[in-house]
């Protein structure tokens, strides 16, 4: 039996609590969420595959300690639709929508068309006052735009990470992750033609056969 | 030790990795961020993957049937 050893990122879940939490304290911690953004893509495009996802996500860690050891989850099946390629790719898609038009409202208060709106944006539709974490800035008032809509961003996958994890299982999420979907796309990009041996041969323990 | 089935990874995976971390004897693994890999010759059957994979796609079928 494979020995379970523990490792420095089995515990990176608790990155989830402290970073929502900083966000209630200041708004401008919300940027350090770029990390958890650029990261996965940039080990994807250097061909790490989905290692972030595998390894170094907090998110899906902090369902599997709350849906799987904390046993908060109904551990049903994920309803084959979520499964979809279609509601992926198309929630990947809405995804993409709701993050360029939250740069461009940054971009509007950069230029100075538009105030600053000192609330956070659940689920896309609810306005929640989070004037509490804005002490003003130093920086132009676009920067602390961006840390309120990036925040919204990452509050609204949270919470509907952690509906779907009370709902299915604990990392239900992770099937339809925007960035999971995405770092899926670069992979199979870079992988091609290429096809994973399906183990049903002895012939290679490589793991790689090609295609044409 | 053997089980008379196997896992089977299913088109839909979406590589998440949560299989490879239940896999008591290590026997998946993520291949390039695709999808996950079974090793059939060191699964032993035991269904852990099955019950932890969040997409459903991982089934247990019989050893003799080659897909």
């Amino acid at each position: 039996m494979k020995q379970q050893q523990l490792h420095w990122y089995d515990r990176l879940w608790i990155v989830t609590p402290i970073y929502l939490g900083l966000g209630c304290f200041n708004i401008l911690f919300a940027w350090v969420g770029m990390i958890f953004f650029c990261l996965p893509l940039l080990i994807a495009i250097f061909g790490g595959g989905k290692l972030y996802c595998n390894r170094y996500c907090d998110r899906g860690q902090f369902f599997s300690l709350l849906g799987g050891r904390l046993k908060l989850s109904r551990n049903y099946p994920t309803p084959r639709w979520m499964r979809s390629n279609v509601f992926r790719y198309g929630f990947l898609i809405f995804f993409f929508i709701m993050f360029f038009q939250m740069l461009f409202v940054t971009v509007l208060v950069g230029s100075g068309a538009r105030d600053l709106s000192q609330f956070v944006t659940l689920l896309w539709t609810f306005r929640v006052p989070w004037h509490w974490a804005y002490h003003g800035t130093l920086f132009a008032p676009w920067v602390a735009q961006f840390a309120f809509g990036f925040y919204s961003i990452m509050l609204t996958s949270t919470v509907i990470g952690l509906i779907v994890m009370v709902l299915f299982k604990p990392r239900s999420w992770c099937v339809f992750c925007p960035m999971g979907t995405m770092t899926q796309l670069i992979s199979r990009l870079r992988a091609g033609k290429s096809e994973p041996c399906t183990g049903n041969c002895v012939c290679c323990n490589e793991g790689d056969h090609h295609a044409g | 030790m053997a089980s008379k089935n196997r896992a089977h990874v299913g088109q839909y995976c979406v590589a998440c990795g949560c299989c490879v971390k239940v896999c008591p004897i290590g026997a998946i693994s993520v291949w390039k961020g695709v999808k996950a890999v079974v090793d059939t010759l060191r699964c032993v059957g035991c269904g852990r993957c099955a019950n932890e994979c969040p997409a459903g796609t991982i089934e247990m079928i019989p050893r003799e049937v080659v897909q």
